[in-house]
């Protein structure tokens, strides 16, 4: 569980990067908060020959609040977006997934655009963009693009990026007065990676009714995936105790999860309805106030 | 033999919350672990494990490896003349012994992490790389999981044998077949405890250097056992006793499985010897997991005969345990104790219980603090609570009629045959039922036990209590040595051994007491080889009542000393001096202090011998709240009550205790090595074995008592360092059960997973 050889850089630029990842041809790695990376390398399951850090690059820092949104540079730290007050008020779903990540040491380095390159299923942030309908901002050889959080994932662990493209930033639309809300997951212990987790938001129109339902789910596929039988279950209908009912029904009814050695598939199938069922009492619960 | 409770010291130490001596280095980072030494020139070692649990090696091929960067030297089988040593048993018995752990695998492997080369380079970066440059191959065997498979002998692990049970363990005691056809009530169960760990936090870790000139071994990074493990090692080194030295450096926890003697023991001392190198090693925490001693993995098939009105009159069953691949020094303990305490605290007047200790294709087991005594306890209690529900009597009174009393000491435990020279034990001294009493109270069980079963925001509440004995105080002997030193202080070089449980402060309290001079005066060296001739170390409860009475021996010693010193001086008969505090004194107010007399050179060994073990004994209560959607249980309250003789130090003791319960929650709920059907770990890392953070179980209460001094020692002490782990499985899942009465759920299986807690809830509902 020692590192492998490895070289070091860390450009001032955004170009500078790119040129590095594009000459390393796919055996170059950015760094950003390491808090992934290193222990894949240390467990010797990826050996890339460079890794270019991302840390003096100014263009991937900060969170900028406009009418527009949210706009979070991919070096934004786990502990930045905690530390927002304003995020807590224009984008609530996200501080309140966040919370459950890691452990404060984690929170300190992680970074936002690590998480959304590392596509770890049983991470918070993908499953996040996913409900959030997040842009993400794309710098490569070819130059910028945005990717729909939907398009990004492919896999366990691998995105539709390039060897040379660096993600600058993650775009979130603008957050309605009338949004209800709520995150879950449960894990074996406080700040381990959940056997499973919800993230859910739906819009309440004047008659009381969910719009916009948007349902996400981690931990419970090789990719976050949303829930459209819930989120159909839902669409259009006040989230009464009914609802709710049907709608936890048909989450765990659509996911086909699979067993490992901390949980079996039939848990996590039966969890996901648990935990969509507790997220949407909290949602509707926040509404009603 | 009386304990003299402050006859012979103003006792102003013993017996005190004194915060430990250690924890000003260890707080300030300047502890010195093993990590933190290194020589000039040394060379790193890294082991190339098998891949595969059971095949017969066909080659072994290091060409590549020796190729690469910064590699010295790759050692195999081939490299070790004649036979391969193997490791031997601290506790042999008559059928273990084709059984023996080789240091390196030669024509077979037998479990997955078995060492098959150890690499020597540069750095262990460079150690590390290497390892993928060694291809083994190897005929792959029919893979022995468990005991089932181990027993119908699918698959031989020793072919020279022909079984693959190593040994058989009967523990006897009365008539029980007589006992079962009395009996009015019969319960039967099949229960289970996972594979674990220990897990101290810091990995193992050798340096070892040979002195070519001299013919002289040193091993850095010892714990537990250094002087076993000196004379193991010379042997098989060849050399005589005193030509090998182990030092012990702080140690980042032991629990039983750090600091036995390990095949990398050998193999990294036999690397510095061959090259004529310093050799070290950290074991990385992958490894650890895989190569470290496993324990716990259990299982059995026990009745238990009652009366009608719920006294027992005896118990009868089987256990197996899955000791894995070999036979380690110490891997028997906890199947012979298993058999011997499963009886516990209570009177049972009639045992036949066998123990079968199945070899598998999994890592050699070994000691786990309260090794054996937790699985024995985690059945008999699942066994009460079902036993008291199905009598009707009331889960605190069916415990109450059967603990042990005061009048019943000294009380003899069943007899385990073959012997590994302990088939005997008696409980010491005690009134088990005090401790239960003063639990129930603690817990207010009056007011708690009107939740069991209850719903409330949710979650099912439920509670439950069980008792559980401790062994302490390992045999045979304890040393300590004593030196005055030029400015009055003293040095106490300790044969016991530090793995992290303050034995630098409690030495020094006694030493303290009993010189009557400040404890800041003293200072305690101890686990080294090179401290004193003769040494036992830290296992089995001991270091504070064996070593604390050596070290009361060497007080009275040097006491002695100091009187004929001061006499000679005063020039008067050593009777007409009194010592108080450090000071000789004449009645005509003459007077000589201790640092006077430093010119003279007082210095004194101290001994205590000792065979007869103490038993600390308590009780313990939890509340849990269980979460039927998740599966999640939450620990409410949980209270420990123990009686441990004596207590030395209470913050140490409460250390102890509450460290102990909280390892045994990981125990419960999250700690698991699983394999899968090939024989491979499926657990490389602590995201995957989950033990307890700081934040998981906040409330641990613990209350000590020292009714009942224990008579085996001239402290009263009763060791104390395993106790608080032993209850936990049975209290825990006791009352899980009744927190889902409603249910009718009755756990069988450890760990109590999320996933297999929901199960059982899901299940019965299914059922209704
Ligand atoms: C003990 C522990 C517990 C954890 N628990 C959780 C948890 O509960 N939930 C959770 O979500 N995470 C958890 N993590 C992971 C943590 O949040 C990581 O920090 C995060 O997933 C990756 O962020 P990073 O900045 O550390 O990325 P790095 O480790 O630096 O990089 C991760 C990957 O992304 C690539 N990359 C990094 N930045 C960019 C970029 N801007 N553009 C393109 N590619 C990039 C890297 O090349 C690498 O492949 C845990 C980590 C640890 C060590």
């Amino acid at each position: 569980m020692k590192l492998p050889q490895f070289d070091y850089q860390a450009p001032a630029s955004l170009s500078e990067a790119v040129a590095l990842l594009m000459a390393g041809n796919g055996d170059a790695r950015p760094l950003s908060g390491g808090q992934s990376i290193l222990p894949i390398m240390a467990f010797r399951l990826a050996e890339p020959s460079l890794l270019v850090d991302l840390r003096n690059i100014p263009d991937l820092r900060g969170i900028e609040i406009s009418a527009a949104g949210v706009r979070i540079g991919a070096m934004v730290r786990w502990r930045d977006i905690l530390d927002n007050a304003q995020l807590k008020v224009v984008l609530p779903l996200l501080p309140e997934a966040i919370e459950h990540v890691a452990h404060y040491q984690v929170r300190n380095r992680g970074t936002i655009g690590g998480s959304l390159a590392h596509a770890d299923p049983a991470s918070e942030m993908p499953a996040v963009a996913l409900a959030l309908d997040a842009v993400i901002e794309v710098v490569g050889a070819k130059g910028k693009r945005d990717i729909a959080a939907g398009d990004l994932f492919t896999g366990s662990l691998s995105t539709s990026l390039s060897h040379d493209e660096i993600i600058v930033a993650v775009r979130f639309p603008a957050w309605p007065a009338a949004r209800a809300y709520a995150f879950e997951e449960f894990a074996r212990r406080r700040g381990d990676f959940a056997l499973a987790g919800v993230a859910a938001c739906y819009d309440v129109d004047a008659q009381g009714r969910a719009k916009n339902v948007r349902v996400s789910a981690l931990s419970i596929a090789d990719t976050p995936i949303r829930l459209k039988a819930a989120e159909a279950a839902m669409e259009g209908r006040v989230m009464d105790a009914d609802a709710i009912k049907a709608a936890s029904a048909a989450a765990s009814a659509e996911v086909d999860p699979a067993g490992d050695i901390h949980a079996s598939a039939r848990y996590r199938k039966a969890l996901v309805g648990t935990l969509l069922g507790r997220a949407l009492t909290r949602a509707a619960a926040r509404t009603a106030r | 033999m009386k304990p003299h409770h402050g006859a012979h010291t103003s006792n102003t130490y013993i017996g005190a919350h004194i915060e430990r001596v250690e924890d000003y280095r260890f707080l300030r980072g300047e502890g010195k672990y093993l990590d933190d030494i290194s020589r000039e020139g040394q060379w790193h070692a890294a082991f190339v494990r098998s891949q595969i649990a059971h095949g017969v090696i066909r080659s072994i091929d290091v060409s590549k490896a020796l190729a690469m960067p910064g590699v010295r030297a790759v050692i195999t089988a081939a490299d070790i003349e004649g036979d391969i040593p193997t490791i031997p048993f601290r506790r042999p018995n008559p059928t273990i012994g084709p059984y023996a752990q080789p240091i390196i695998a030669r024509d077979k492997v037998r479990y997955f992490g078995e060492p098959i080369a150890m690499i020597l380079a540069d750095s262990p970066e460079l150690a590390e790389d290497a390892l993928q440059g060694v291809t083994a191959d190897i005929e792959q065997l029919p893979v022995i999981i468990d005991c089932k498979s181990a027993m119908a002998d699918k698959s031989l692990l020793f072919d020279v044998t022909g079984s693959n049970l190593a040994s058989i363990f009967n523990a006897d005691k009365g008539d029980v077949d007589a006992a079962f056809a009395a009996a009015d009530f019969i319960i039967r169960d099949q229960l289970s405890t996972q594979r674990q760990t220990a897990l101290p936090m810091e990995t193992r870790g050798l340096l070892a250097e040979w002195d070519a000139k001299n013919g002289k071994l040193t091993v850095s990074g010892a714990a537990k056992l250094p002087f076993f493990n000196r004379s193991t090692m010379a042997a098989m080194m060849n050399l005589p006793e005193t030509a090998v030295d182990y030092i012990e450096l702080d140690v980042g926890g032991g629990f039983g499985a750090r600091g036995e003697f390990y095949p990398e023991d050998f193999l990294v001392a036999f690397g510095a010897r061959k090259f004529d190198r310093p050799v070290k090693w950290i074991e990385d925490r992958r490894e650890h997991l895989m190569a470290i001693g496993h324990s716990r993995e259990a299982s059995c098939d026990v009745e238990l005969a009652f009366s009608k009105d719920g006294v027992m009159l005896g118990m009868r069953g089987d256990l197996f345990l899955n000791i894995g691949a070999y036979v380690r020094p110490n891997g028997m303990t906890p199947v012979r104790n298993a058999a011997q305490f499963m009886s516990g605290p209570y009177r049972m007047p009639a045992i036949h219980i066998a123990a079968y200790a199945c070899v598998t294709n999994k890592t050699p087991a070994g000691t786990y603090r309260g090794p054996g005594r937790y699985e024995g306890n985690f059945f008999i209690e699942r066994l009460i609570d079902q036993a008291a529900a199905g009598l009707g009597v009331d889960r605190l009174e069916i415990r109450r009629r059967n603990l042990l009393t005061h009048e019943e000491m000294p009380y003899s435990l069943a007899t385990v045959l073959p012997s590994d020279g302990r088939a005997d034990t008696q409980c010491d001294s005690g009134d088990y039922r005090v401790c239960f009493d003063a639990c129930v109270q603690e817990a207010n069980w009056a007011e708690k036990s009107k939740l069991q079963g209850k719903l409330i925001d949710g979650r099912y509440h439920g509670v439950a209590i069980g008792c559980f004995i401790e062994g302490g105080a390992s045999g045979p002997q304890e040393n300590a040595r004593m030196v005055l030193e030029k400015n009055g202080d003293i040095s106490l070089f300790a044969g016991s051994s530090g793995i992290g449980q303050g034995i630098e402060t409690i030495l020094a309290q006694i030493a303290a007491d009993y010189l009557e001079i400040p404890m800041e005066r003293i200072t305690v060296f101890h686990g080294s080889t090179n401290l004193l001739k003769q040494g036992w170390g830290s296992y089995g409860s001991r270091a504070t009542v064996m070593g604390g009475s050596a070290v009361i021996d060497a007080c009275k010693k040097l006491l002695a000393l100091f009187r004929i010193s001061a006499a000679k001086r005063l020039g008067v008969e050593p009777d007409a001096i009194t010592i108080a505090e450090g000071v000789a004194r004449l009645a005509d107010g003459r007077s000589v202090p201790l640092a006077e007399v430093a010119s003279d050179h007082l210095e004194v060994d101290g001994s205590f011998k000792n065979q007869t073990p103490t038993y600390t004994y308590g009780s313990a209560f939890a509340h849990v709240a269980v979460d039927p959607g998740t599966g999640h249980v939450d620990v409410v309250d949980y209270v420990v009550v123990d009686d441990v003789g004596r207590i030395i130090n209470s913050m140490t003791l409460h250390g102890q205790v509450m460290g102990a319960a909280v390892q045994g929650f990981g125990s419960v709920f999250t700690e698991e090595l699983i394999y899968n059907d090939e024989g491979q770990l499926l657990v490389g890392s602590l995201a995957d074995y989950l033990i307890p953070t700081a934040s998981d179980y906040p409330v641990v209460r613990c209350v000590s008592m020292e009714q009942f001094p224990s008579p085996t020692n001239p402290l009263g002490a009763k060791g104390a360092g395993e106790g608080g782990i032993i209850p936990v499985g049975g209290v825990v899942t006791n009352a899980v059960a009744n927190a889902l009465s409603s249910f009718g759920v009755q756990p069988k299986t450890l760990p109590l997973t999320p996933s297999r807690v929901w199960e059982m809830i899901e299940d019965a509902r299914v059922r209704a």
